[in-house]
């Protein structure tokens, strides 16, 4: 692999974009937080746990999580429309499934905990932000959790793996194409969740999850550099 | 974590000590030789017991801990009690220590008012609340603050000392619910909204360490 790859904003092949995380932004909710990577921002508000409404979804064996994903209309250059489409749904069932395993949701009862995420701005990556912040938010609300969870999304463009696929990237169309594979890791390296539509060899998504551990490193520490300095804040 | 007791602040899955010379407490697990937190606060060793002490979220109810709350409703044998908590609350009827007549429940609390109650059991079907010790039943006069409940321990200070301050500066009746609401009762309501005053200065201020100190000069301030 040639180490000459030439990213359209600069980047090394591994190099994430800046990131920023900020505990505490939506003050009406039990537990939020702010992730973003370059562009792309995302905000998660936690609420719960509370008692589950309507009675009869209640499950009296363990507590329920609810995510929500949302694109705000503006967040992408062509208007949106506003509102549920098939594409957030999805996302949505994609964002529970990946923090429900470090969530100890059985200690909820009946209970219900609600993850809203919205995109302020969209430049790829979206879902990846909305993971992070939302583990941030969920750790916020004091909800016993096993672990953290990082998110990062890498790309095949053409045959070059990359880290934290932006748009232009997102959009590539030399060669084979752009390829995106989503990984959410816990903070021990335990993988839960990983997407994956196009084509790649066994080789080379062996690679690709290499890369995503170290990545998932550095977000780690930007998650857990956050929620530290939240409570320090003040202390000054 | 040092050895003389300093806290920390954890996130979920950060490791705080390792070693078999630990034991596991509330907000932590076990995992293999290390001791693993499974909350977001504040850690603390006691007696080799480690502990998590949460420093966000909602209230969660204990055994024991004594709440004020308001009568959401009225059952044939006792009330619903909103301890802003995640499960609402019951008081039985049993609890009052005089005869109540079947359709005068109303009568000894009616919707809205506002109780002093203890958590008397924590179990599947909910929380079981109990007013038969001293300090604990219907309010009547005063008012009520709500604060931040991860900020009653500091409003409470160590073993009392801010909430007996507050009082003996104030000449205010307090009594602090575990669920972040705050009972004050005085003889003028001046009295009262001094008192209210310096709880909120110190829920705001809840972060400086030597807090009592500092209260004490607010009020000479105050005072003048």
């Amino acid at each position: 692999m040639t180490k000459e790859f030439k990213r359209p904003d600069g980047r090394k092949v591994d190099e994430l974009r800046p990131m920023t995380a900020k505990v505490g932004v939506v003050p009406n909710a039990d537990g939020s937080a702010m992730f973003s990577f370059g562009d792309t921002i995302a905000i998660a508000a936690v609420y719960g746990p509370k008692k589950m409404h309507p009675q009869h979804k209640q499950n009296p064996e363990k507590g329920t999580l609810r995510c929500n994903y949302n694109m705000i209309s503006f967040s992408v250059n062509d208007r949106i429309r506003p509102g549920q489409s098939r594409r957030s749904m999805e996302i949505s069932e994609i964002t529970k499934w990946a923090l429900e395993p470090v969530l100890m949701i059985d200690n909820y009862p009946n209970m219900v905990v609600d993850v809203h995420i919205n995109i302020l701005q969209a430049n790829a990556s979206t879902r990846c932000a909305g993971i992070n912040a939302a583990a941030i938010a969920l750790a916020h609300a004091g909800i016993s959790m096993k672990n953290m969870v990082s998110s990062v999304s890498i790309g095949k463009l053409d045959k070059q793996l990359v880290v934290d696929v932006d748009k232009k990237e997102e959009d590539w169309e030399e060669g084979e194409g752009a390829t995106d594979i989503p990984i959410t890791m816990t903070g021990d390296d335990k993988i839960t969740h990983l997407q994956l539509d196009g084509k790649i060899v066994t080789k080379q998504l062996k690679e690709a999850i290499e890369l995503a551990r170290k990545s998932c490193k550095e977000i780690y520490e930007v998650q857990k550099k956050a929620l530290k300095e939240s409570l320090s804040e003040g202390e000054k | 974590m040092t050895k003389d007791n300093q806290r920390k602040i954890v996130i979920p899955g950060e490791v705080i000590v390792k070693g078999d010379n630990y034991l596991p407490g509330e907000g932590t697990e076990k995992k293999g030789e290390e001791i693993v937190s499974i909350k977001y606060g504040l850690s603390e060793e006691q007696n080799r017991l480690i502990k998590v002490i949460p420093l966000s979220g909602v209230y969660q109810p204990r055994r024991g801990n004594v709440v004020i709350g308001k009568v959401g409703n009225i059952t044939f044998n006792g009330w619903v009690i909103d301890i802003s908590a995640p499960e609402s609350a019951f008081l039985s009827l049993m609890e009052v220590p005089k005869y109540v007549n079947k359709d005068g429940l109303d009568e000894v609390m009616d919707f809205g008012d506002m109780v002093i109650a203890k958590i008397w059991s924590i179990n599947k079907r909910g929380i079981d609340l109990s007013i038969k010790s001293r300090g604990l039943g219907k309010i009547d006069e005063g008012i009520i603050v709500k604060i931040n409940p991860n900020k009653v321990p500091r409003v409470i200070g160590k073993e009392g000392s801010m909430v007996k301050l507050i009082k003996d500066e104030t000449k205010c009746n307090i009594t602090i619910g575990q669920n972040g609401l705050i009972w004050i009762r005085g003889d003028k309501i001046d009295d009262e909204l001094f008192a209210k005053k310096a709880i909120l200065f110190v829920t705001e201020k809840s972060y400086i360490s030597g807090l009592t100190e500092e209260v004490k000069k607010w009020f000479e301030k105050e005072k003048k």
